[in-house]
Formats: C-alpha cells, sequence, structure tokens
C-alpha cells in the first residue's frame, strides 16, 4: 500500500544533507562550545556558522539569534520576557488573536493569572486579525502585541508587516511565532517590523528539539534558563551543536528553494482543494490567497475527525483533524471555533500539510481513497442522516 | 493515547452496522455538538433480541463500543441485555483511553434507550424496567 506522509505542519523528515552535517559533530568533533581549547572551538564555530544561517536567512544581526530547545521554549520566553518587562514599566496589556498555537495562550493564560489583562483579537471568517483591531485594542498598558505568522491548522498568513508598523508607530513591542512559516514563506524580519520571532527546527527538516527566537538587538529581558553563560548568557545549557548545526543547514536549504518549493506544494494542494471539493456538503476553512503553500483544511457535515482520520490511516494517509477527540479537550479546535464554525461541522475537519516530497501520485491516492471513507463514514452516521432528512423537509 | 488491538479491530471491521426496517426497538443518544451520536436497532422477538443493529457518528471508541455492544446482546434476552454495563463493553475490548470511557456509557445508554422504546411500543412505562435514560448528560459533554 502507498505510504502518504501529509502532516508535514505536525513535523518533516529530517533531509539527508542535514544529517550530513550533524553526524560529524557527534562523533568526532563533540567538544563542548564553552571549552577553550581548539576541540572545544571547533564546536563552537560551527554554532556561530548556524547562527549566520539563520540570521542571513531571517535579514537580522547574528547576535539577534538565540538558540532554544524548540518553538514553544522560544514563544514562552519572548511572552513571558516582554511581559515583566513591560510590568516594570508599569505595563500589564497584552494582545494577541484567538487561533495563537497553545505555546502562546498557555503562557498568556498563565500571565493572566499573574494579573496581566491580554485582548483576545478575533480573526473573522477568513481566520485572519485585522490591522485595525491591532490599532484599536493597543492602550497605554500595552506592553505586548504577539500574532502569529502562519496558522498551524488553517494556514493563513497574517499580515505581519502591517501589524508591526502599528506596533512601532505605538512603541509596543511585536513577537511572532512563526514556527509554520519559517522555511516555508520568505521572511524579513527588519522589512516586516518584527521585533522577536519563534522558529523551530523540525517544521523544515531539522531535528526535533531545536529552535530560535530572534531577539532585535537592544530589546533585554530576563531569562527563561538560568544557569551556564551560553547564548551571551541569555539562554544558559550546553548548546545542541549538531540540532544547530542541522538547523543552520535546514533553513539554508529551505530558503534557496523557497520558490519553487512553494509553487509545487501548493500545486498539489490546489489539486487537493480541488479534488475534495466536489464532496458534497464539504467546505473549506481559512482564506485561499493568505494561506501557507502546503496547508489543506476542509470540514466534512456528518462525520467526526478522529474517525476520518484513522480510516486514512489505515489506506496509509497520514492527517490530522481538530475535532475534540483529536483535540484531547471538551471542545473541537479554538481555531475552527475562532473562524465561526459550529461544533458539529468544527469536529468533521480534516488537515492535510502537504512537503516538497510530495507527490502528484500522492495526492491522487488521497483523492482516491478520501471520498470513499467520507461515504462509509456518513452512510453509518446517525448525523449524517438528519441532515439530510432536515434538507428533505423530513425532519 | 492508545486504542486496543481489539478496538482497532472492531473500528476498521465494525459489526452489525446498519438500520433494521422492521425493528420494534429504537434509540438514539448523544448530540452533534458533542460529536458523537448512537442510534441502535433492535429486532426483539418472544423476549429474545434477535437482530441488532447500529448508526454511530463518531471517533474510532464511539463506532468500536457499538459494534462490540451489539455483539453482545445479540441472541440475547431482553433481561440480560438490560444488564450489559458499559464496564462489560469496556472489558470486552481490552480497555478504552481514559478519556474515552464516555463512549462505553454512551452505548450502554442507546441499548437502554431502544430498549424503552420497545416497551413504549407495547404500552409498558420503560422507567420502571430500563431505569432512566441519562440523556441529559450529554449536552454537557462530560468529555471529548
Amino acid at each position: 500500500m502507498r505510504f502518504v506522509y501529509a502532516d508535514n505542519a505536525a513535523t518533516t523528515a529530517v533531509s539527508p544533507k542535514v544529517v550530513e552535517a550533524m553526524l560529524p559533530y557527534m562523533t568526532k568533533e563533540y567538544g563542548n562550545p564553552s571549552s577553550l581549547y581548539a576541540f572545544g572551538q571547533t564546536a563552537h564555530r560551527a554554532i556561530e556558522k548556524a547562527r549566520a544561517q539563520v540570521a542571513g536567512v531571517l535579514n537580522c544581526a547574528p547576535e539577534e539569534i538565540y538558540f532554544t530547545s524548540g518553538g514553544s521554549e522560544a514563544d514562552n520566553w519572548a511572552i513571558r520576557g516582554a511581559a515583566l518587562l513591560g510590568a516594570k514599566k508599569g505595563k500589564k496589556h497584552i494582545i494577541t488573536s484567538k487561533i495563537e498555537h497553545h505555546a502562546v495562550l498557555h503562557t498568556l493564560a498563565k500571565l493572566e493569572k499573574e494579573g496581566f489583562t491580554v485582548t483576545y483579537l478575533d480573526v473573522y471568517e477568513n481566520g485572519i486579525v485585522r490591522v485595525e483591531d491591532v490599532r484599536n485594542a493597543i492602550t497605554d498598558d500595552t506592553c505586548l502585541v504577539t500574532i502569529m505568522y502562519a496558522n498551524n491548522e488553517i494556514g493563513t498568513i497574517q499580515p505581519i508587516k502591517e501589524i508591526g508598523a502599528v506596533c512601532r508607530e505605538k512603541g509596543v513591542l511585536f513577537h511572532t511565532d512563526a514556527v509554520q512559516a519559517v522555511g516555508h514563506v520568505r521572511i524579513d524580519v527588519k522589512a516586516e517590523n518584527i521585533d522577536m520571532l519563534s522558529l523551530s527546527g523540525h517544521k523544515f527538516h531539522a531535528v526535533k528539539g531545536t529552535g530560535a527566537l530572534y531577539c532585535r538587538k537592544g530589546i533585554r529581558f530576563e531569562n527563561l534558563i538560568e544557569g551556564g553563560a551560553q547564548e551571551k548568557g541569555r539562554r544558559a545549557g550546553t548548546e545542541n551543536v549538531p540540532g544547530i548545526v542541522g538547523l543552520g543547514v535546514a533553513i539554508t536549504d529551505m530558503v534557496e528553494h523557497i520558490d519553487e518549493n512553494a509553487k509545487k506544494v501548493s500545486a498539489l494542494r490546489d489539486k487537493l482543494f480541488e479534488g475534495a471539493s466536489k464532496i458534497s456538503h464539504s467546505r473549506i476553512n481559512g482564506d485561499l490567497e493568505h494561506r501557507l503553500p502546503g496547508n489543506f483544511s476542509m470540514c466534512f457535515e456528518g462525520v467526526e475527525g478522529e474517525s476520518l482520520l484513522l480510516y486514512l490511516d489505515e489506506q496509509g494517509v497520514c492527517a490530522s483533524s481538530g475535532s475534540a477527540c483529536t483535540s484531547g479537550s471538551l471542545d473541537p479546535s479554538h481555531v475552527l471555533l475562532a473562524i465561526g464554525l459550529k461544533h458539529e461541522v468544527a469536529h468533521g475537519s480534516l488537515r492535510l500539510s502537504l512537503g516538497e516530497q510530495n507527490t502528484e501520485e500522492d495526492v491522487d491516492h488521497i483523492l482516491e481513497v478520501l471520498p470513499k471513507i467520507i461515504d462509509r463514514l456518513r452512510e453509518m452516521s446517525p448525523l449524517w442522516e438528519h441532515i439530510i432528512n432536515k434538507e428533505n423537509g423530513k425532519e | 493515547m492508545e486504542y486496543s488491538e481489539k478496538v482497532m479491530e472492531h473500528f476498521s471491521h465494525p459489526h452489525n452496522v446498519g438500520k433494521i426496517e422492521d425493528a420494534n426497538g429504537v434509540g438514539e443518544i448523544g448530540n452533534a455538538k458533542c460529536g458523537d451520536i448512537m442510534k441502535m436497532y433492535l429486532k426483539i422477538e418472544d423476549g429474545i433480541i434477535v437482530d441488532a443493529k447500529f448508526n454511530t457518528y463518531g471517533c474510532a471508541s464511539a463506532i468500536a463500543t457499538s459494534s462490540m455492544a451489539t455483539d453482545m446482546i445479540k441472541g440475547k434476552p431482553v433481561s440480560e441485555a438490560l444488564k450489559l454495563t458499559n464496564k462489560a463493553v469496556v472489558e470486552a475490548l481490552d480497555g478504552l483511553p481514559a478519556v474515552k470511557i464516555h463512549c462505553s456509557v454512551l452505548a450502554e445508554q442507546a441499548i437502554k434507550a431502544a430498549l424503552a422504546d420497545y416497551y413504549r411500543r407495547q404500552g409498558i412505562d420503560p422507567e420502571p424496567i430500563v431505569g432512566k435514560i441519562d440523556d441529559e448528560h450529554y449536552d454537557q459533554c462530560p468529555i471529548g
């Protein structure tokens, strides 16, 4: 049976090039970058090379990049840091959106318990924050605006540059969780007025447990992790040298091919949309124009997402859903509810996230099995029966 | 969260899927907002459940518990079906993840709802026999 990995927003395969670049730093050049002898300095130089690579991609200075254990740490650090910085000036208001990743939302929820006020901006039906809403929400007490670059579930890309401009004008720090965007869309932190940006290596073919925070020079907030003097004393812990080396290679490689990748991947995604839209009682979630190249998100009425993705799994397709059962909570995904979907529609959501390695054949396979699975589930679904009966005036 | 092999078997190849056109006991439980609805069809003759079928909208464990629960009551006297507990269904499936236990409650309640309907059709008040059907419970979605 064909195996189709269509969950690249969850994680990606580490590329052979990345593995090759990492290997020497495990068994041969295993020195501690903090050691002064030459053997340690070889590892140190490798980290600095990776830092320059990441900085080059984001258009910032290498000293503005801090390596972390991943996107969640970067989010926690930036938000908590900026919040405490604000609190020192008596500013305890933060603005965010309703569709952020939990690394952001849960950090903010904790800050609320500590006395901060948070405004959660609506995203409307298309899943996009309105710049004017950001402007209107900023008060004299606002210390931070944190809006994700691109959404992990519905793929919408936010007007980052414009939001950043408003923040600059108002003198408020601006952080963006760009975990889903880095390596897939071009980002320029200078041109886009970004003060802080979180990224995660395993979303673009580096290894899990790697990430970085870009923090604009001059923004000086408290550490999240205390200890040794690594990362200029701002992030303690012996560096994950092979992981960081891999992250540098991965991000460089992604950006070298970013346009051709986007073209290829979005064409596959559009074919998926076209095919899957033929299924009755379905809807596309998010915005078709301002969207990550690989993101496909749809809802199919009368079916439940977990069953859908487990039947897809039986057909070799790895997918994801925002149903309550898959989110492990009471409600379906907060993102799908934020764009105005009813619970019962959100339960029937399917996310496919494509990568450069996916092929036309992969898409054909998905489009062959998906309608059959939905038919099968609908055939045994009392909810589907209610939907059809209502339409026929029988209920 | 991981499902037992038994759950996956009943999910992949559920038994007793469908409707019974001449069913004499039909019960539906759950709601769309929660993400699961079970509808049970029973054909009862001389106090024996000669056939049982289901339609379920829900996650893998909802489908698997419907399949197992209908298996467990098919061919059995009504008196035995009345004693079917969610715990027995869970055990027969070699366990369910903690967050999915409510699916088994749903299966038990759906069978009771179908039996209640069977009694009602005969002009018998089902409550003293079947007990109270716990449907309101699901308006609050006990769990995901």
